[in-house]
């Protein structure tokens, strides 16, 4: 028996991302860089550990090596721990057969022996498909306060996009009343962040009823939460203040790594009373070469710049030939960006390589018809021979040419 | 064949440490920083790591408490191990002795540490010397030649150290002559002060050296021994260099910008590895100018950026002018000021719309933590 905890995490992260394409056609959504050294599961991580949660269970399923790599023994974010610390969990057989993870309900509850190894009283479920700087303890302390069986954190977004999202309608302490998944006339802006606190004797006795209905989903949006609503158990909105960001699309996720490079934006990453913690690159500092030109940009170690950045995020061991321009663009680890080509509003993944004089994507401003504007996307290792040309709104793993939806 | 996990390496974290007494005020050699993010021990350290060396001992002296801070339990270097791993080795502080004062009596402190190692070889190294060369190739002359020591050294300018070590080598690489000299500028073959040898002919030249009072290193163990053991040189021919004053140090880094230098240093093959400071990449902001500058992450640049070396957090607000000059981790400098041929330290504040101006051959150094 491992020592008591009273609170612990559970973070999904087994989804394809599948909107994502070519950028998780070989990794975990929570892997796909951000940032300029992150991944999107540093968020979740730092912020657990920056809360005082120590122990985190990680869902993992598909193509987990990569994020299992990363995760390792925990130990960049402090989660090497004797007791508790992070564990990576990935669907295992059993005597009544083996089970993929049905959904995301499904997954805690083929966890439930890991989290009764740990007795908690509160169980935080995270996904890892959200950057965002948030204090779970103080979630925790309102759960309590609340005495609440469910809390779920709420976010004020703009009436307009309301209907893009699952809405929780609460009383004047916050309780829930209603849910509205998607409304076409939202009743209220108050959206579901997908971050969950259960009082753990709650949950684990939902998820054994849940699993034992034929016709559910297994998910906790669509059949676990209503379940607990419809017998009355007491469901509170916590309100949350802040940047958070779905970074689900290719879109979101352009503008969510461009969101780094607006002061106006609440997102600070170098707050050291907050850091975002991540598996460092081991690599020299970054070299800007005489006549190269950098500005509005974020640059990580060891990236070798001679051509023109504005507007965009290099990860580490990028390469930015002479005369080249990379604009309004992200371009992940080990990229080079061969002489004179040209990237703008494009999404570079890693190791990838731009011949000389390539052509990726293209400002709205160059374009005749707006509508068939949009990010462009190269997927890992893809070879882009010099001259050669991706338009805007496209995306490809080296083989195929996608349209971005 | 040696291997790596067969030498032991000894590292000083104090050699040399009044040739930059600026810079070694308030730390050891092995602390001052280099080359945008790094210590000097980085150099010698991953260097052993990445030829196999697991079992390391790091001979501190005085102010090694920033040294220690960096190294912490080794783990950035993949030492942190049950068995073997980084050991740091404190002066053992003798009654009659008080604490060492050379190379010998150092070495002679730590003998119960080099005793207890399993490992056939021992490495010495120093702090002040910047390399990235594959050990395995020392490892392999040593083993050739059959040599009982192994002298790296390099051919060129010597440096300006005391009773720094010159080779006179006869063709096959042998050690004819032993010469000591405190001046440096002479083009020879000198010393990078990196000795390999069997770990029981260091316990029997340190134990006999102690016994007969002797105190210097170079002269009563290298320089003596010369014809009675079979020493060897080995040439290092990869980037390498030796800090012997802080205008070296200063030339030595600004020689780093671009150069080939720079490439041969940080070979992907064989990384550099420092302690982990988890800060935001380098941001850029508008009106951002720089030009063949090494940058370090969680760098905000507002100002402009010319030939400099800006270490991790440092800060040039909007219209600051940084030219050939150091700025060392998490220093600010305010709008407006003008920095030429500057070295400050760490976390130094220049407020607003000043102007600091030193020269290529002089530059002014900055003090760590002061504000002007």
């Amino acid at each position: 028996m491992a020592r008591k905890m009273e609170c612990i995490a559970m973070l999904l992260a087994g989804g394809q991302g599948s909107r994502l394409g070519v950028l998780t056609e070989k990794i975990a959504k929570p892997a796909v860089p951000y940032g300029g050294k992150y991944r999107i599961i540093d968020f979740p991580l730092s912020n657990c550990v920056n809360s005082g949660i120590y122990t985190v269970g990680v869902l993992t399923q598909y193509q987990p090596l990569e994020l299992n790599d990363y995760i390792g023994n925990g130990q960049p974010w402090d989660l090497d721990r004797n007791d508790g610390g992070v564990h990576v969990l990935s669907p295992y057989q059993q005597i009544e057969g083996t089970q993929w993870y049905k959904g995301t309900a499904n997954a805690i509850y083929q966890n439930i022996n890991f989290i009764d190894r740990y007795d908690p009283e509160y169980v935080l479920i995270l996904s890892g498909d959200h950057i965002y700087k948030m204090d779970y303890a103080q979630m925790l302390a309102y759960h309590k306060e609340k005495g609440a069986d469910c809390t779920i954190a709420a976010l004020e977004v703009p009436w307009e996009e309301a209907s893009r999202f699952g809405l929780m309608i609460t009383d004047d302490d916050d309780a829930i009343t209603k849910f509205e998944e998607k409304p076409k006339n939202p009743s209220s802006n108050k959206a579901s962040m997908g971050i969950y606190i259960f009082t753990w004797s709650k949950l684990r006795r939902y998820l054994i009823e849940d699993e034992a209905k034929a016709d559910s989903s297994n998910d906790f949006g669509k059949d676990l939460i209503p379940a607990m609503f419809e017998n009355g158990e007491k469901l509170f909105a916590y309100p949350f203040k802040g940047y958070w960001k779905d970074v689900g699309t290719i879109n979101s996720l352009w503008e969510a790594n461009l969101d780094l490079l607006n002061p106006k934006v609440d997102l600070n990453l170098s707050d050291p009373d907050w850091k975002i913690y991540s598996r460092n690159p081991v690599s020299p500092p970054h070299y800007i070469a005489p006549g190269a030109q950098v500005e509005n940009s974020l640059i990580a170690e060891g990236t070798w710049v001679e051509g023109q950045v504005d507007f965009s995020v290099l990860f580490p061991d990028v390469t930015v030939g002479k005369g080249a321009v990379v604009r309004d663009s992200i371009i992940m680890p080990g990229t080079v960006i061969g002489e004179n080509a040209v990237v703008q509003y494009a999404i570079v993944a890693e190791n990838a390589v731009i011949g000389d004089g390539a052509v990726i994507g293209s400002r709205p401003e160059d374009m005749d018809n707006l509508d068939d504007w949009g990010v462009s996307v190269v997927g890992a290792r893809v070879n882009i021979e010099p001259g050669g040309k991706l338009p805007p709104r496209r995306m490809t793993n080296g083989t195929i040419v996608k349209e971005v939806r | 064949m040696i291997t790596g996990n067969n030498v032991l390496g000894i590292i000083f974290s104090n050699a040399y440490e009044d040739s930059v007494s600026e810079l070694t005020a308030a730390r050891a050699m092995g602390s001052v920083p280099f080359c945008g993010r790094y210590r000097l021990i980085d150099f010698p350290l991953s260097g052993m790591v990445n030829a196999g060396m697991d079992h390391i001992g790091v001979i501190t002296k005085s102010n090694y408490q920033s040294l220690m801070d960096h190294l912490g339990n080794g783990k950035p270097w993949d030492l942190s191990r049950k068995r073997k791993g980084l050991h740091i080795l404190p002066p053992f502080n003798t009654s009659h002795v008080g604490v060492y004062r050379n190379r010998i009596q150092a070495l002679s402190g730590i003998m119960g540490f080099v005793h207890q190692a399993t490992e056939e070889y021992v490495l010495l190294c120093d702090c002040n010397v910047v390399s990235n060369m594959d050990l395995n190739n020392l490892f392999r002359a040593h083993e050739q030649s059959g040599a009982d020591i192994t002298i790296m050294y390099r051919h060129g300018v010597a440096p300006a150290l005391r009773d720094h070590i010159n080779l006179g080598l006869r063709p096959d690489g042998s050690v004819e002559q032993v010469y000591l000299s405190s001046v440096g500028g002479e083009e020879c073959s000198y010393s990078l002060n990196a000795f390999l040898m069997r770990k029981s002919l260091l316990e029997r030249l340190i134990n006999n050296a102690v016994s007969l009072n002797q105190t210097s290193f170079e002269r009563d163990i290298i320089q003596k021994y010369a014809d009675r053991l079979n020493m060897h040189g080995f040439e290092v021919e990869d980037y390498t260099c030796t800090i012997d004053s802080l205008k070296s140090y200063y030339n030595h880094s600004m020689q780093l910008l671009g150069s080939r230098g720079f490439r041969d240093l940080f070979k992907p093959e064989r990384p550099i590895y420092t302690k982990v400071r988890d800060d935001m990449p380098a941001m850029y902001g508008m009106g951002a100018s720089t030009s063949n500058s090494l940058i370090a992450d969680g760098c905000v640049i507002d100002g402009t950026v010319e030939n400099s070396i800006l270490f991790r957090g440092v800060h040039v607000a909007r219209g600051a002018v940084v030219r050939n000059s150091i700025i060392m981790q998490n220093s600010f400098v305010g709008e407006d000021t003008h920095l030429e041929c500057v070295i400050t330290d760490k976390s130094v504040m220049i407020k607003p719309h000043k102007s600091l101006c030193g020269a290529e051959d002089f530059p002014i150094y900055v003090g760590k933590g002061l504000v002007i």
